[in-house]
């Protein structure tokens, strides 16, 4: 009771305008923690805020000897040839339609698996459920897509060979620019659904279970009350894993299409940001593969600010 | 009538159960189909393998893909690599996220609100691939085990988590009583702060953890030197990329092929094998964390 009074005065002495000098006094008074914070911040200024500085080079033609500041400034160059060049809409479209279809597809099944791990009535059975649904996400990407080669084999795979025994001819399923995005997608589901599936599932927890007895006494069926109590109640929960997800539209699950791209599934696989890494990082072209991944942020800088907007309007909820 | 409304409501309830619990097995058996395939494929004589006479018990139990990749060197190389990088990075990244998360928890703290804004800014802006590499490159990161562990010292989002635990669940007046009785702020972590806060320590080692564990992609650009490559690199090479490699050049080309494609299975097996190990006994903390962390800070 009393520390709690104590610390409505410290907070409402910050706010009265003439006393700087308490301020500082108390600035001096927590000098250690600052102290403590001064290797982190430094970090964040070096490895996050000097990053943000070099983007200047996408403006510039980056010359290795001359360093950035050195270098000479060509204004929008970058961006025009990028604009300009053939691959810019299959690039584009690649991006936008991996993540467009994962956002439509992905986003709701692990709302739908929370859901299901909530409406089983045995606790054993829903912690099976969870756990087993949990495993693959610990599986690093190399694997996945290592799992996937063997799986989908043409010669030795199951998959194939279900098919060979159903009459079928086997399917080049990664070699084979239609079959990329399915697999790409799928695989991603199989492996985040239950991870994804927990938020949702805490959040469920937390519904006030006399809504659903009330419901019951209505006579609402369980489908019913799934649709009108379960889901209306974790609604500001999705909103916010919706805005988070579209602030990163752009650049969902580049590492996995890195390993899942060849030259035989290239026109459906090849994405801005595996494009940055082959041609700058590779080529070594800086200046033009900055501008690019620029272009790529400031689309999920936009659809971010867009989206929270919407959702407050809308919602009520947003991220600020 | 309410009779017959109750038995229809129940029936009701049937079907419903019915179709939940049928849903749920088929999601198990999606999810543990290729797990299983993998782990017997791995067991089975290669031949069988190839044949696609595996399709979910091993047949012929066969341990040389086993024998094969223990005389690996590059396998073993890859893993001692990545224990060093798993082990030294997940100290870095607790040691830095527990300095950055404990002042920004203090609500003395003047100008915290401004810290945060800086630190929560980079969670939805950077400046991207290129000029990340380009800054390791200057410092003269590259091709050390330090690219690998000092750009990636702290992820925001495990920040957040563990600043919204200082402040959520540790009591205030502790540490105010703590200040009265003249206690230093580092003894204050170090003492209190810390020893009650074991919970949210184990989560973070395991994030921070299974992630240089699987991480393979600043490996790829950072790293050019093959004997600092990580076991995902290694793996990469072996899955991906030049699978005969790997086999012990004393067999005849024929078995060659065959324990290249039974290798493949091996590898994964070990590779994930500490994690699916650590697995059940960690998994409530990994719930946990993302419960916390889903707490709007």
């Amino acid at each position: 009771m009393k520390s709690t009074q104590v610390r409505t005065n410290a907070a409402l002495s910050r706010k009265i305008p003439g006393q700087r000098g308490r301020v500082w006094r108390q600035m001096v008074k927590r000098s250690d923690l600052y102290l403590m914070l001064l290797l982190p911040i430094a970090w964040y200024l070096i490895f996050h805020y000097g990053p943000m500085y070099g983007l200047q080079i996408a403006f510039k033609n980056f010359n290795p000897a001359k360093g950035i500041i050195g270098s000479s400034w060509v204004g929008f160059d970058h961006f025009v040839r990028f604009f300009e060049s053939f691959y810019f809409w299959r690039l584009l479209w690649n991006t936008l339609a991996i993540n467009l279809f994962s956002l439509l597809i992905a986003f709701p099944i692990s709302i739908l698996l929370a859901l299901i791990v909530n409406e089983i009535r045995s606790k054993t059975f829903s912690k099976i459920l969870q756990n087993i649904t949990f495993i693959p996400h610990f599986i690093s990407v190399v694997v996945i897509v290592g799992i996937l080669n063997v799986f989908l084999s043409p010669t030795t795979g199951p998959i194939n060979s279900l098919i060979e025994a159903l009459g079928g001819s086997p399917i080049r399923f990664l070699e084979e620019a239609g079959w990329f995005k399915t697999i790409f997608i799928g695989s991603n589901i199989w492996q985040n659904m239950g991870w994804q599936s927990i938020i949702y599932i805490a959040a469920l927890s937390g519904v006030n279970p006399q809504l659903y007895e009330a419901a019951k006494m209505d006579g609402a069926s369980r489908l019913r009350r799934v649709w009108h109590i379960s889901l209306p109640g974790i609604i500001p929960v999705i909103v916010i894993m919706l805005i988070l997800d579209i602030g990163h539209f752009m650049d969902i699950g580049f590492e996995k299409i890195l390993l899942m791209q060849n030259n035989l599934n290239i026109e459906s696989s090849d994405v801005i940001s595996t494009f940055v890494y082959t041609t700058g990082i590779l080529k070594g072209e800086y200046s033009y593969t900055a501008a690019i991944g620029l272009f790529n942020s400031a689309i999920n800088l936009v659809l971010l600010l867009l989206v929270n907007r919407f959702a407050r309007k809308v919602s009520e909820t947003s991220l600020w | 009538m309410s009779n017959q409304a109750s038995i229809s409501r129940s029936s009701d309830e049937k079907i419903f159960d019915a179709v939940i619990y049928t849903i749920a097995t088929l999601i198990i058996l999606i999810v543990l189909y290729p797990l299983i395939f993998v782990v017997s494929a791995s067991f089975s004589d290669p031949a069988k393998v190839l044949n696609g006479e595996v399709w979910l018990l091993p047949k012929n139990i066969s341990f040389d893909a086993y024998t094969n990749i223990l005389h690996n060197g590059k396998i073993w190389n890859g893993y001692t690599n990545t224990i060093i990088y798993t082990v030294v990075g997940t100290i870095v990244n607790i040691i830095m996220t527990v300095l950055a998360a404990y002042p920004l928890s203090r609500p003395d703290l003047p100008g915290r609100k401004v810290l945060m804004v800086i630190i929560t800014l980079t969670m939805f802006f950077g400046g991207g691939l290129i000029p990340s590499y380009l800054l390791v490159k200057n410092l003269g990161l590259l091709d050390t085990m330090w690219a690998l562990i000092i750009p990636g010292a702290i992820a925001t989002y495990n920040l957040i988590v563990m600043r919204t635990y200082f402040q959520t669940s540790i009591p205030w007046e502790l540490q105010e009583a703590a200040h009265i009785d003249g206690c230093s702020n580092w003894r204050l972590l170090l003492n209190i702060i810390l020893p009650l806060s074991k919970p949210i320590l184990a989560v973070m080692v395991l994030f921070y953890a299974v992630g240089h564990w699987n991480s393979y992609f600043n490996s790829l650009i950072y790293i050019r030197n093959e004997a600092r490559y990580p076991l995902q690199l290694v793996l990469r090479e072996i899955l991906l990329i030049s699978q005969s490699e790997a086999v012990d050049a004393n067999v005849g080309l024929e078995n060659k092929v065959l324990l290249a494609e039974s290798i493949k299975y091996a590898v994964i097996m070990i590779s994930s094998l500490p994690i699916l190990i650590m697995y059940p006994f960690v998994q409530r903390h990994f719930v946990k964390g993302v419960m916390i962390g889903s707490i709007k800070g």
